[in-house]
């Protein structure tokens, strides 16, 4: 008997939902200037961050050539692009996962990503703001962004600086809030255990409707520019809609020795937790080398924007055919 | 033993937990895009029937319960043991009260239920999602009347006390749904 998973787990209705919300993005960016480009999903090179596991792709059996790697983002290629004089980019794209899987997650996911030489992050926070309305209108009210910074709401939600407190004082405060024992968390990972108090004792918390939450801690920067004020946090920013994380922006780091510096780093850490190396992208590198003009970027999850508008608790209910239907 | 990762993780897998065996009744997947994921799982320990919340940062393993779901007939009950037999091979295995739990009120002789085995000893017992019972006492029928508007509790031959229509009289054997306790219908000879 057919067990009826070759149907769409998300009604034909949201998928009409999602071709507007397409033409709207489009729309959007066309009146601002901003060009429609596209890079490889397959890359030679991989991403390091230690929490972004990319799916390795080989060549057929039999015959040879170097592996690939599915993006966990345009980012890289995206700013050999600026690099190379583009101007104003955006992309709509599909980015892989390998293990996400979950209620807000599918390991084959629908990005949108675009950068704004010449603008810093907090103008481009505006424009996510901006690009957020024109995307909810009529489906959800979507009020102005509320901006608190990343130290603001720990003290808000969990009683302790992300900035200066050690492990056992996010531990205590973990246990304070009724999370206890975590399994595999070690007392060298500070930042997982900021990453715990952010997902079960601080997301839960969050208001409703927008909001977004600035300067993250150095150590959390990915790519972003250190802030020259304070160096104890990066100008990187999220996006949340009623708790559910919706964006990521940096003022982009263009210095290529720290770029590099960060690379290394990152290896370490996917050796100290048991992961393979995977090559670095040194095309990026000599974009780097070659200039990156001063600017912001952002990436936003096209799906959880249709989760919002369509009203829907589960990403299955987004997209015709989830990760266990592919 | 099998070991299970974080992302096997799912309702019904039944693992160790601090020295118990525990079925996850929920797991929720969670990450911030740059951060650490995590998996929010929310399981019942078999042995107690509490249910309790953990944390794992994903990746993490665990090892599985060696716990196993065996159809075995229910046999009688001594007064302090109920007492199954494994249908092919006739061994008996003998379970306490508290392996027995709520499901004492559906136990019938010679009904096949589902005995979870850990270490060779029923732990959790679960009758057939439907029984047919007896019905010991009940006010009288009403005649006649059969749009089952309203209903009577009635209490069965197993003890359980569920629900019927006005129709239903001592003595009649009616078919219950031992996931809801509702009544299903009368049973046909």
């Amino acid at each position: 008997m057919s067990s009826g998973d070759w149907r769409p787990s998300a009604v034909l209705e949201t998928l009409r939902l999602r071709a507007v919300l397409f033409a709207r993005l489009r729309a959007f960016f066309a009146a601002r200037g901003v060009l429609e480009i596209e890079t490889p999903l397959l890359s030679r090179a991989a991403v390091t961050e230690p929490h972004l596991a990319s799916f390795v792709v080989s060549e057929p059996v039999g015959t040879q050539g170097p592996l690939r790697y599915l993006q966990t983002s345009p980012e890289y290629a995206m700013k050999r692009l600026l690099a190379a004089g583009s101007g104003p980019i955006y992309q709509i794209c599909k980015a892989f996962r390998a293990g996400e899987v979950g209620r807000r997650h599918n390991p084959e996911f629908t990005m949108v990503e675009w950068y704004r030489p010449g603008l810093d992050h907090q103008q481009l926070m505006e424009e996510v703001a901006a690009l957020l309305g024109a995307l909810l209108a009529g489906y959800v009210e979507c009020a102005a962004p509320q901006c608190v910074s990343y130290q603001e709401i720990f003290r808000r939600h969990a009683g302790v600086d992300p900035l200066a407190a050690g492990v056992s004082e996010l531990r205590a405060a973990a246990q304070h809030h009724g999370v206890d024992a975590v399994a595999g968390l070690t007392a060298e990972d500070r930042d997982g255990w900021l990453d715990l108090l952010l997902t079960q004792v601080i997301e839960p918390c969050l208001p409703a409707g927008p909001l977004f939450v600035y300067d993250y801690p150095a150590s959390q920067a990915a790519l972003a520019r250190l802030n020259s004020q304070d160096e104890r946090v990066a100008e990187r920013f999220e996006l949340y809609f009623n708790g559910l994380e919706l964006a990521n922006g940096f003022n982009e780091l263009c210095d290529p020795a720290q770029q590099r510096s960060r690379f290394a780093r990152d290896q370490q850490r996917r050796r100290a937790a048991g992961l393979a190396a995977v090559p670095i992208d040194e095309h990026l590198l000599d974009a780097l080398e070659h200039g990156l003009p001063a600017g912001a970027g952002v990436a936003v999850g096209f799906d959880r924007v249709v989760m919002l508008a369509a009203g829907a608790s589960h990403i299955n209910q987004v997209l015709a055919f989830p990760d266990e239907r592919a | 033993m099998a070991t299970y990762s974080t992302n096997e993780f799912r309702s019904g897998l039944k693992i160790m937990l601090d020295g118990s065996p525990c079925v996850i009744i929920e797991n929720e997947f969670v990450k911030p895009g740059k951060g650490q994921a995590f998996n929010r799982v929310k399981f019942r320990n078999l042995l107690t029937g509490r249910v309790n919340e953990r944390t794992f940062k994903s990746g993490e393993s665990v090892e599985g319960a060696d716990v196993m779901d065996t159809e075995m007939q229910y046999l009688y009950n001594d007064g302090a043991v109920w007492h199954f037999m494994h249908p092919e091979t006739f061994e008996q295995v003998g379970a306490d009260e508290a392996a027995v739990g709520e499901a004492v009120k559906w136990l019938k002789e010679q009904d096949m239920c589902t005995v979870t085995l850990y270490n060779g000893s029923p732990i959790v017992v679960v009758p057939p999602n439907h029984v047919v019972l007896q019905v010991v006492e009940t006010d009288p029928g009403v005649r006649g009347d059969t749009s089952g508007g309203g209903g009577k509790p009635a209490t069965t031959d197993t003890g359980a006390v569920v629900r019927v229509p006005l129709f239903i009289e001592e003595g009649e054997m009616i078919k219950v749904d031992t996931r809801t306790g509702e009544y299903v219908g009368r049973a046909k000879d």
